[in-house]
């Protein structure tokens, strides 16, 4: 259409790169937390994720053994360090290429690999690439072999060790399991109480409907905040107190504007014509409503418990004020913004895999109901 | 109780109880109270008629009274009380507030929040709207600007959280800044005042989808006449967006904008994961729930001040639905 004219090629190009860099600064925060979480968490520390299929290089120790050989009145010890318990524990499997090496953990990378160290007091010692040592010393080796610092490059190491560690240690898996406990039953219990209430709204006549539905649009902005106080000492005094239950009400009541109004504006549009034949047939409300409305307005509930399944699974501040603030009621927000951002605040894997095990639900209904949602977002147009 | 069990059990009570409340409530209106039947049949069926919807809204306008229209009034009123709530203070919550720099320090940084992030977002949205359409790969640049309206506001925080990270092997700022011209690295959370914009882009990032898919729609409902006039009086592809397409969904960038406009005034999540609100980056929403279980009095003051920046647009959204009613 805007390219009637003929002229497209150099504008199709800047659209083109614009879009490009467009979507790269939205994708690629996201792409960085699932690439860190896979990563090794020393790996972390010692490289950006975006080297992170490339080799990187980290500080390792080990212990010389005390099998010497005697040359002279010297003492050799050989072996390779890439054997020692200690080296293989920390490396994992496989053998990197070492750069450089000394005895001092202040400088783990003093003389480059290969080349022959002087020790002073008569000692050398040299500390090949492929990780094969030779230890040279005027006195016999004690029980305990001689402490060697390297240097080495890693082949990239991609692991499931956070996530076991999320899912396992850190209650992250009690965390994810409350969250389910609070988002469906939030999600389904409006449904059907705001169906009803915007069946009303759009097909029943009675004295006083524009009105409420004029406040039903008012509602939809009065900000949470002003329920919190108000309705948690509601909730202690009639005795359910920050529990389950209470933030199921409240989700429930909260998602009930927007569930009404998306509702209403659906039904609105339904085809005049058929509901009034039902009822000329003898069909009463309650039959219009369940045989005819609710099945033609399956889109819009869809549409709605989209957003009611991702707000639910996103809430912060509704959890935080009406769940008790212990561990078996945490959910996965507030698992990860008061536990892990305050106390592990160093631990990057462990950060990106939380958050990662959070999101990923809401991601998957995400892409697979997008359909869905884009079509509430345009009926609704607001939230 | 196993709170999951408890989860299915509510389901349960919770669908079923409706389902027989609708259910029961009518039979008992239609047979019970006003029988279609014996010599006031007519006035009966109307009498029926005529409560039946009270009967429907009942369950909604019920919750909605609860949790949304009485904390106006009980927040109005807890809020008058000192911390404890024994004492009457009048306005006194909201002149120690008036008083206090942090409040003013929230209370500014909200302004900021409220003018920037909508426009951010909006603009951001319209560009990609107007800029996709014409893309062969147009939906699945979309499909990946509009995903971060999945993710929550605290895994957003914690997203940014890796970008804006000191250390150049984390933070991608830091590792841009320091390969490009070796630069120290700098905590982008802690520069005073641009801190702000940090945050904000966060909360951009997240809502430019929304912003897009509407706009996005918008410009298609644009009449295709009006654009190819323009172009055959020659209007270049700059006109034809500035001065044909955005004049005709301007409608349409308004509720976008009050629609975001809305949300940044309930957001605390984002300021709450990356500084607490700590180094002047605190907003009302993160600002009241510092006092939460705390002070109450003073946390509903604050709630209450959010409620009257939000009143305008309120207003101006009721009475453009009674508009479109008539």
């Amino acid at each position: 259409m805007d390219n009637i004219a003929g002229k497209k090629s150099g504008l199709s190009i800047a659209t083109n790169v614009a879009v490009i860099v467009m979507v790269l600064v939205w994708l690629i925060p996201t792409v960085g937390l699932l690439v860190s979480s896979f990563r090794d968490r020393d790996q972390i520390s010692a490289s950006g994720w975006w080297q992170a299929p490339f080799s990187v290089e980290l500080t390792f120790r080990g212990r010389a053994n005390t099998q010497a050989t005697q040359d002279g009145d010297v003492f050799v010890m050989t072996g390779n360090i890439f054997e020692d318990p200690e080296v293989q524990e920390a490396f994992g499997a496989g053998t990197g290429t070492i750069t450089g090496f000394s005895t001092s953990a202040r400088a783990p990378a003093e003389y480059p690999a290969g080349t022959i160290a002087d020790l002073g007091a008569d000692e050398s010692l040299v500390l090949n690439p492929d990780g094969t040592y030779e230890f040279r010393a005027p006195e016999a080796p004690g029980n305990r072999g001689q402490r060697l610092y390297f240097a080495a490059n890693t082949p990239p190491q991609f692991t499931l060790a956070n996530y076991r560690q999320v899912l396992t240690a850190d209650n992250m898996d009690r965390a994810f399991i409350n969250t389910l406990t609070v988002t469906v039953p939030a999600t389904i219990i409006p449904i059907l109480i705001a169906a009803f209430a915007a069946y009303a709204l759009a097909w029943m006549d009675f004295p006083g409907r524009g009105w409420l539905i004029a406040a039903v649009v008012g509602l939809l902005v009065v900000p949470l905040q002003l329920a919190l106080v108000p309705m948690l000492n509601f909730h202690n005094s009639v005795g359910i107190g920050q529990s389950f239950l209470g933030i199921w009400f409240a989700h429930t009541a909260f998602g009930m504007p927007l569930a009404v109004y998306l509702l209403r504006n659906y039904m609105v549009g339904l085809p005049r014509d058929i509901i009034e034949s039902a009822k000329v047939d003898g069909a009463t409300d309650f039959q219009v409503f369940t045989k005819i409305v609710l099945p033609l307005s399956l889109p819009a509930i869809a549409a709605f418990s989209i957003f009611q399944f991702l707000w639910t699974w996103n809430d912060l501040l509704v959890a935080k004020v009406f769940l008790p603030s212990n561990d078996e009621a945490k959910v996965m927000t507030v698992k990860i913004a008061d536990d892990l951002l305050g106390s592990r605040g160093g631990d990057w894997g462990i950060l990106a895999t939380a958050a990662f095990v959070s999101i990923a639900v809401p991601l998957v209904v995400f892409f697979t109901m997008q359909r869905f949602l884009v079509r509430g977002l345009l009926a609704g147009s607001v939230k | 109780m196993n709170p999951f069990l408890g989860g299915i059990v509510t389901i349960i009570v919770g669908v079923g109880g409706c389902v027989g409340y609708f259910y029961f409530s009518n039979l008992l209106l239609d047979k019970v109270i006003f029988p279609a039947k014996g010599p006031n049949l007519g006035r009966n069926i109307n009498r029926a008629n005529q409560t039946r919807p009270w009967l429907f809204l009942f369950p909604a306008i019920f919750v909605l009274t609860l949790y949304l229209v009485y904390p106006v009034v009980g927040s109005f009123l807890r809020s008058l009380y000192n911390r404890s709530g024994d004492e009457f203070v009048g306005f006194g919550n909201y002149a120690t507030l008036l008083g206090s720099s942090d409040f003013r320090t929230a209370f500014l940084n909200n302004l900021l929040w409220v003018i920037v992030v909508p426009a951010g977002a909006t603009s951001f949205g319209l560009l990609a709207a107007q800029l996709t359409d014409k893309l062969r790969w147009g939906n699945i640049a979309k499909s990946l600007i509009f995903m971060p309206m999945a993710i929550s506001f605290v895994g957003a925080s914690l997203i940014w959280k890796f970008v804006y990270a000191v250390d150049a092997d984390i933070g991608l700022i830091n590792a841009i800044r320091a390969g490009l011209f070796g630069a120290e690295p700098v905590d982008v959370l802690q520069i005073p005042f641009w801190n702000n914009f940090f945050l904000m882009f966060i909360l951009i990032w997240i809502q430019t989808g929304f912003a897009m898919v509407i706009l996005s729609a918008a410009l298609r409902g644009i009449p295709e006449e009006t654009i190819e006039a323009a172009i055959i009086d020659g209007a270049n592809p700059f006109q034809v967006f500035f001065k044909i397409k955005v004049p005709q969904i301007m409608g349409t960038i308004v509720v976008v904008w009050t629609t975001i406009t809305i949300l940044v005034l309930k957001v605390f999540d984002i300021v709450y994961a990356m500084t607490g609100g700590n180094f002047g980056t605190d907003i009302l929403p993160s600002y009241m729930m510092s006092f939460m279980f705390r002070d109450d009095g003073r946390a509903t003051a604050v709630a209450f001040v959010i409620m009257i920046v939000v009143l305008p647009v309120m207003i101006s959204n009721i009475v453009q639905a009674r508009k479109e009613m008539r």
